[in-house]
């Protein structure tokens, strides 16, 4: 994120500011001025930051909802709405400062607790974000939306059997101890996969999130089912999605506010976003017609949930490429890539035998897994970089060194992270709801409510 | 007094209504219903989860008639729901011993 264009702004910029001190040094002193906000990188900002939003709520919402039994449907718009609500007030405390705050390479600090630095600490002057051209509190929102959505990615593995009160605190944790620390990592200028961090040892593309927020999320869903078991009957009776209807309608929103997703994490309005939102598209769109097709070939028909699927399949594997891969290779790693997540869903699920629900694992592990290591391979100078060799295709098929880092990287603090969290949480307040309650639904015996009620 | 209850497909409603409405039947009432006869169920896929699905989608078609025209509109019934497919349906005729009309207090046959 904000990658190559930070990258080469803030060498632009250095070179302009060495010629100009030269040739103007005598006349002026230049006194600190307040920012100069581009009215164009903020526009584009404030609709991403949207459109994020909307991913989790309605679009994940539906997208999982519908995949549920109908006693389950509220337990699930609650997972993501609530998650709306405490993740964006953890990360107004502390977690954007925990991301994003200090010059260590491995964690944040606490400068922009209670986001100190990042609102007006004199009246109307709003703090930039580096030479983006947008306040901070603009970039704090975005990252924001991040730090909803990869948590309530998580609740497709444990849907319709986690406890509420157990999965509000272990959201907390996890975003505390596994995200705010990759987001660092990865995303923060001095992280140590960071790609425009010219001191990192390992510097990782990963334009919009296929470490930070994909395989996080999906590996940790793994664990998470692993952990927490089956749910009852699952194997002996169906459990079909109640609403197909649904899931469709929030897989399309999903494609749709990727486009924020992707085309935001160039923090601007340029050849960077444009990017990151035709190589999405595409990826996309490749990805649906590869999952639909690989069915109609197998199966003899292609389905809803296999076309919803096969799109955010693309979608995923493409988030971490999307600023350095162009749109025809984004489609064939879509293809690649697709059927990677597949044979995760169909084959490795059923030999495997855990319950993924909604396969979070297959999906989003399985799909930035493959998408980081693939856009070693994909990346190119074409993009944004003129005179850098990128990846494999470029040329450079030492890329493939960070990037299979950093996805080992991400795996590693997902399943430890994820697995310490969840065994304190077993010992002390218990995963799961009670036998009795997981049959009931969690509708009525975790909220009170029913989704459905007709009179 | 007969209530007639009809399980038939879906897409054969609106035929049998039109020709129960023909027959003289004054009213009726119809109910999406899911169940299965010896047709047994079908078979769903979800991400390469198998499912049969035992109850199958139908419509359960309630109407209360005097007893001269039962015959009449089970013979309507017959006709129109029928396709010759496993799969139409089922009739059941059962004893209705009395009916009262809300508004006006009317019982028996003048209120149906």
């Amino acid at each position: 994120m904000l990658a190559r264009m930070r990258y080469w702004g803030l060498a632009t910029t250095a070179m302009l500011l060495c010629c100009s001190s030269s040739v103007f040094a005598e006349e002026t002193a230049a006194p600190a001025a307040a920012p100069a906000f581009d009215t164009g990188n903020i526009a584009w900002m404030l609709t991403s930051s949207a459109l994020v939003l909307m991913m989790t709520a309605p679009g994940l919402a539906l997208f999982y909802g519908g995949l549920v039994r109908k006693k389950n449907i509220l337990s699930v718009f609650m997972q993501c709405l609530f998650l709306m609500g405490l993740m964006s007030v953890i990360w107004a405390v502390y977690g954007y400062s925990l991301s994003f705050g200090g010059e260590s390479p491995y964690i944040g600090n606490f400068d922009h607790v209670l986001m100190k630095g990042v609102l007006p600490s004199e009246p109307g002057v709003w703090p930039a974000q580096g030479t983006t051209g947008i306040p901070k509190a603009l970039f704090m929102a975005f990252q924001g939306m991040f730090f909803i959505i990869t948590p309530a990615l998580i609740c497709g593995a444990f849907a319709e059997r986690m406890k509420f009160s157990t999965m509000c605190v272990f959201m907390i944790l996890w975003g505390t101890f596994v995200y705010c620390p990759i987001a660092h990592w990865v995303w923060a200028d001095f992280g140590w996969l960071c790609e425009w961090n010219t001191a990192a040892p390992y510097r990782a593309i990963d334009f919009a999130g296929g470490t930070v927020v994909h395989i996080t999320s999906g590996v940790s869903a793994l664990v998470c089912c692993l952990i927490m078991g089956k749910r009852l009957g699952f194997g002996q009776e169906p459990m079909p999605p109640h609403n197909l209807t649904y899931t469709a309608v929030g897989a399309a929103m999903l494609w749709m506010g990727w486009f924020g997703f992707n085309g935001g994490s160039a923090v601007g309005s340029n050849a960077l976003a444009v990017s990151g939102m035709v190589s999405t598209h595409f990826a996309a769109a490749a990805g649906l017609i590869t999952w639909a097709g690989l069915e109609w070939i197998q199966r003899g028909k292609a389905s809803v949930l296999g076309a919803c699927s096969g799109a955010v399949a693309g979608l995923v594997l493409i988030t971490p490429g999307s600023g350095t891969v162009t749109a025809m290779w984004a489609m064939v790693l879509a293809v690649i890539g697709t059927c990677v997540c597949y044979w995760a869903c169909t084959t490795l699920k059923s030999k495997m035998k855990y319950d993924d629900s909604l396969d979070a694992f297959g999906v989003h592990g399985v799909g930035g897994i493959t998408g980081a290591l693939l856009t070693g391979v994909f990346a190119t100078e074409m993009v944004t970089n003129p005179g850098r060799k990128l990846g494999g295709i470029d040329g450079n098929w030492a890329q493939l060194v960070p990037q299979a880092v950093s996805v080992a990287a991400a795996i590693g603090i997902a399943v430890v992270g994820t697995t310490v969290i969840l065994k304190i949480l077993d010992a002390t307040m218990g995963l799961r709801v009670t036998q009795d309650d997981e049959v009931q639904g969690l509708d009525v015996t975790q909220h009170g409510e029913e989704g459905y009620i007709f009179y | 007094m007969k209530k007639i209850e009809a399980i038939i497909r879906h897409f054969k409603l609106e035929e049998v209504k039109d020709a129960l409405t023909q027959a003289g039947a004054h009213g009726m009432t119809v109910t999406e219903v899911r169940g299965f006869g010896r047709q047994k169920g079908q078979k769903e896929q979800y991400r390469g989860a198998e499912y049969v699905v035992d109850f199958l989608p139908k419509v359960k078609l309630e109407v209360i008639v005097s007893d001269s025209d039962k015959a009449k509109i089970v013979d309507t019934i017959l006709m129109t729901a029928r396709t010759g497919q496993i799969g139409d349906g089922k009739i059941f005729i059962s004893h209705v011993s009395e009916s009262i009309r809300i508004r006006t207090g009317e019982s028996d046959e003048s209120s149906i």
